[in-house]
């Protein structure tokens, strides 16, 4: 999986026609970090629904999906924002902030259909300030926005104090944990499918997309190609600031409460999942698809775990173990590919 | 560039048509729903129905599960234990699970695992009241009971909640307390925690109430301190306020924080046992101001009666023996008997008194 041009590689969404034996296509599609993510994911679920009590069955299935809508949400501009080589971890504060707000303009007397649309405008306000500071004052994207995770969820509780607001209507609440007809999929799924898509399109087939990659592998050679390197992340801020804010709508919805604390911690889950999707932790490298499999395979991991008593700090290990082997295994797995090939050259 | 230009314009457009889109997608549903407007009450309360039978025997084999705020919180592990001791009397399956850190969103989580394994009893302390009502609720459509001890939910969200004290209990005991220490007369303070903290305020409201009481006329509160539930602004507050009172008799701090702040104060200034302290603490941390005589005696409730109560109360309303409505009777082990009060509360009894006689029998 090492990546060894420094120009626009992009994961090809589609290999190209004809081009190649089925032999190649097959061991090409299992050098495939995301394919053995989709793979173990189904390991995971196969096992789990086997040998784990209660975990199989359309109840646990709304429930495990209901607990991860947020998580992938988040996890969609994220993937795009990692794959430019940044990061965003002020997307649960951000969460927390719009969460907040919102309850105070519901307290306010604002129409929620209002409300709904101001909370996402804000949510964009506050991608634009990590935007604006990234791109314009060229700031390293950790340190800023480790910088706005605590000053936007120390708003939070400026703007809501330790108070809930929760009289929302129940018609919304109850939408917010709806199924679709019988089934056990929840509505805010279906949202959270829409925007995938709509991701891996913008991402996958679009020259933008494609110029993402780019900016991961190498952003001066990509200045150079004609990429406008920071409008383009300054955007990913923005729309990673926007959807956060959506997930705050959700959140506030399904938990029925408005808080500051809401989401907190957010972030690691969602890092957890795109890096364990296969998104390479410097950039260049990744497909939504992998990311969207390492939202579930996580999200089954922690459900399956759970149901089978583990404890919380245990389950915290597991997340912290994932999301190191994530990073490591592909670059030892590169490590060790150039090191074969060096091998390979010296003899030959 | 021109090609550059164009995919970042199409990007943008596409950008626009969705935030577009989101916008009425939102106002779609339109009519305005604003707060008032209509409101999402006349839920159904989800109380207990059915009878109760008192002479029902305590069904052995219960699962019952202790769902704290949060895990590792020594408050929490001391309450959770004595929960244990009255499952494992009565015979039951006794499990601790929850969140590490305490949110309402991660105790969902818990509760959905809980009620799909098919526990019997969720004894739970509720992060938010709200929060966590739905699945709550959902755990019950599916057999489980609920009891929330110490923090409550909304009352429709489970079948009783086990309260370690009512707020007049603290006052009457608090008032009662420092009049004991100070000779029933003289000037008393308080040192609270924020300005507003809701328990607190109640608290000092009643305080207030029963210092009109003919035997405490003597008395005066002269001032509420806030020490915000900080170690140092406590302990800086305690000793602002004998700075500004040198004729204050005694003081009452109704928080843990506080009244062992306050007590490290005393214990090292000329004050020491002249001023009086009073308070709601922890006996391990009172306990080296017990000794020296900087404390006379505090109050607090017992953590372990409190999970103790709720285990016997879950045993109660899955075996039949309560339903959660007002006015049933039942016993709970060593601690006696009970009656369910209004809403299904049940209230563990007046606050436990520490003093020199009998602190080292506690640790928490």
């Amino acid at each position: 999986m090492a990546h060894d041009t420094l120009y626009a590689h992009p994961e090809a969404p589609a290999p190209e026609p004809g081009a190649r034996r089925a032999g190649a296509l097959w061991r090409a599609l299992f050098t495939r970090w995301d394919t053995w993510v989709v793979i173990v994911l189904a390991v995971v679920v196969v096992g789990a629904g086997a040998s784990v009590d209660g975990f199989a069955g359309p109840r646990n299935t709304q429930f495990l999906l209901m607990d991860i809508v947020a998580i992938a949400l988040i996890a969609l501009p994220m993937t795009l924002i990692v794959i430019t080589g940044e990061i965003d971890l002020s997307v649960a504060s951000t969460l927390g902030l719009c969460s907040a707000v919102m309850g105070q303009l519901w307290v306010a007397g604002l129409p929620l259909e209002l409300i709904v649309v101001l909370v996402v405008v804000l949510g964009a306000v506050l991608g634009v300030v990590n935007g604006v500071f990234v791109t314009k004052f060229g700031l390293p994207s950790l340190a800023v926005t480790i910088g706005t995770l605590a000053a936007y969820r120390g708003l939070s509780f400026v703007v809501l104090g330790d108070q809930a607001v929760a009289d929302f209507p129940r018609q919304w609440t109850d939408a917010a944990s709806s199924t679709i007809g019988g089934s056990p999929v929840p509505w805010s799924v279906l949202i959270a499918v829409v925007l995938a898509v709509a991701f891996a399109v913008v991402l996958h087939w679009t020259p933008f997309g494609r110029s993402l990659y780019a900016m991961g592998n190498n952003a001066e050679a990509a200045t150079f190609a004609g990429v406008s390197v920071n409008r383009a992340k300054f955007w990913l801020f923005v729309a990673s600031g926007a959807v956060a804010g959506l997930a705050g709508v959700y959140w506030t919805l399904r938990y029925a409460s408005a808080r500051a604390d809401n989401g907190s911690g957010l972030e690691l889950a969602v890092v957890a999942a795109v890096l364990l999707g296969g998104v390479s932790i410097f950039g260049g490298r990744g497909t939504l698809l992998g990311v969207l499999a390492g939202v579930l395979l996580l999200g089954s991991l922690r459900n399956a775990l759970q149901l089978a008593d583990v404890p919380a700090d245990t389950l915290n290990v597991v997340t912290g173990a994932l999301l190191i082997t994530s990073v490591v295994v592909p670059n030892v797995v590169g490590m060790a590919r150039s090191w074969l090939r060096q091998r390979r050259h010296q003899r030959g | 560039m021109s090609l550059r230009n164009s995919a970042f314009r199409r990007s943008l457009r596409i950008g626009v048509i969705a935030t577009a889109l989101t916008a009425v997608l939102a106002t779609a549903a339109c009519g305005g729903t604003t707060r008032g407007g209509q409101d999402g009450a006349g839920d159904a309360t989800g109380q207990a129905t059915g009878q109760a039978d008192p002479n029902a025997p305590i069904k052995e084999g219960l699962k019952i599960a202790f769902l704290p705020k949060q895990v590792n919180n020594p408050y929490f592990t001391v309450s959770d234990n004595g929960g244990k001791t009255a499952v494992e009397e009565l015979k039951g399956e006794y499990k601790e699970v929850g969140p590490s850190e305490a949110n309402a969103s991660s105790q969902v989580s818990y509760i959905n695992t809980l009620s799909q394994q098919g526990t019997d009893v969720i004894v739970t302390s509720a992060n938010d009241p709200n929060a966590i009502c739905g699945a709550l609720n959902d755990a019950r459509k599916a057999g489980a009971k609920v009891v929330t001890f110490d923090s409550d939910t909304k009352p429709e969200c489970r079948d009783a909640f086990v309260n370690q004290v009512t707020a007049e209990g603290i006052a009457e005991n608090q008032v009662k307390l420092i009049s004991e220490q100070i000779g029933g007369a003289g000037k008393i303070a308080v040192l609270s925690a924020t300005p507003n903290a809701t328990n607190q305020n109640a608290w000092i409201e009643l305080m207030k109430k029963e210092l009109t009481k003919p035997e405490y006329s003597k008395i005066e509160l002269v001032t509420t301190a806030y020490g915000n539930d900080d170690d140092q602004k406590s302990f800086q507050e305690t000793q602002g306020l004998l700075r500004s009172y040198p004729d204050l008799k005694g003081i009452i701090s109704p928080t843990t924080v506080g009244v062992a702040a306050a007590a490290r104060y005393l214990s090292g200034s000329e004050f020491k046992g002249k001023v009086a302290l009073t308070g709601l603490g922890t006996p391990n941390q009172m306990r080296a101001f017990v000794k020296d005589g900087t404390v006379k005696a505090f109050a607090l409730w017992s953590p372990a009666d409190l999970g103790y109560l709720a285990a016997h109360v879950g045993a109660s309303l899955a075996s039949g023996r309560i339903t959660g409505a007002e006015g049933e009777k039942f016993t709970a082990g060593k601690l006696g008997d009970y009656t369910i009060g209004k809403d299904g509360t049940i209230v563990l009894g007046p606050p436990t008194v520490f003093d020199a006689s009998n602190i080292d029998q506690f640790d928490f």
